[in-house]
């Protein structure tokens, strides 16, 4: 458990230190995912508890944007005049774009034998 | 009442009170998410910011006080993405299956999601200033401000648009892919991380691996396409 944490924050550091160096449009944490992904990929050894660890933290992600959630809710009057239109287009824009994916997704997976299709012979 | 005055001065003072109640409101709202089966509606995290919310209303307590003690949940966000890897690993044989879906998946979508809100803001006459904030607003909070101060958008209008975005995003995306009649949880997590980034994501694990692990990808590939996107579409968009 310990060992897992340590990891997660060492990769992290790392995202930072890359995104930060190269100045590379993306989050620290998202480069720090990308390492922990490729350390899993080349099988190096983890420590044990990493499954465990990672399923726990992720059981409650919701949780982790109250915060800044709230923080939101003490600046609603940047809103202003424009408040009502402003949700108005997040609403449509949000359903639209959910849409789009969604859709696209699932077309193309049929177009190629995507998701749905029979796993292919063992590559590995 | 001078006790719990004196209690409560002592109390608000340390990072304890205010990291407890962002743990209990979340707890709560958790609750309440479940006794409604899980309707997406009762978003938890939507519950739990308003009951904070009227906590810190009715105490008058300032921002910087509250998140001196809750920055230690908002601190774990970095770590919690990192963990996303794990479920990515697992799932891979499905991810590299559907990568050519994905990819389609990616641009449309992030296309869709910069100009029908850039399109929506103009349509209803909205300042400047709003329909610039609103361009970046399905990329994650961090990105979504990256590409705001580069556009020349007011970045606290842009983190509030986008946190808008997830919980509208893990609110709608249920019922509107079962309306849909998409039944293909690769797609519909993909979709739900895509357009409303971690609020999504974690919308996406509570209905199941899978869906999350889409999410988490999606996630991270649109922060990426939306900070390329924004700055190229923009100039075409504006009138």
């Amino acid at each position: 458990m310990l060992h897992a944490i340590v990891l997660l924050l060492v990769c992290q550091l790392a995202g930072e230190t890359l995104a930060h160096f190269l100045s590379l449009p993306l989050p620290g944490p998202v480069i720090g995912m990308v390492l922990l992904l490729a350390a899993l990929m080349l099988r190096l050894p983890l420590p044990q508890a990493m499954g465990d660890t990672a399923d726990g933290i992720l059981r409650h992600l919701s949780m982790l944007f109250v915060p800044a959630g709230v923080g939101v809710v003490q600046q609603l009057d940047l809103l202003g005049a424009e408040g009502g239109r402003l949700l108005v287009v997040v609403v449509l824009s949000t359903v639209i774009a959910l849409a789009v994916t969604a859709l696209t997704f699932t077309w193309v997976a049929k177009l190629v034998g995507g998701t749905e299709a029979p796993p292919e012979e063992k590559a590995e | 009442m001078t006790r719990f005055v004196d209690l409560w001065v002592y109390l608000s003072g340390t990072p304890l009170l205010w990291l407890t109640v962002t743990l209990v409101a979340y707890v709560a709202a958790d609750a309440i998410s479940a006794a409604l089966y899980r309707n997406p509606i009762a978003n938890p995290v939507l519950i739990a910011i308003l009951l904070v919310s009227v906590l810190l209303l009715a105490s008058k307590t300032t921002f910087p006080a509250y998140f001196a003690g809750a920055q230690f949940v908002h601190f774990l966000l970095g770590p919690a993405t990192v963990a996303l890897a794990v479920p990515l690993y697992r799932h891979l044989p499905e991810v590299k299956r559907a990568l050519i879906p994905m990819l389609s998946a990616l641009i449309l979508g992030s296309v869709a999601a910069i100009c029908s809100a850039v399109l929506l803001a103009e349509y209803l006459d909205l300042g400047r200033a709003a329909t610039l904030a609103l361009a970046p607003k399905s990329s994650t909070a961090a990105i979504a401000m990256g590409i705001g101060e580069k556009i020349g958008a007011n970045p606290a209008l842009v983190a509030m648009l986008t946190i808008m975005t997830g919980i509208t995003g893990a609110i709608v995306v249920t019922p509107l892919m079962n309306l849909l009649r998409l039944k293909n949880y690769a797609a519909r997590g993909f979709a739900a991380g895509l357009v409303s980034h971690g609020i999504g994501t974690a919308r996406a694990f509570q209905v199941n691996s899978l869906a999350g692990t889409f999410a988490g990808i999606a996630l991270g590939l649109n922060g990426l396409v939306t900070a390329i996107l924004v700055p190229l579409l923009l100039p075409l968009l504006l009138r």
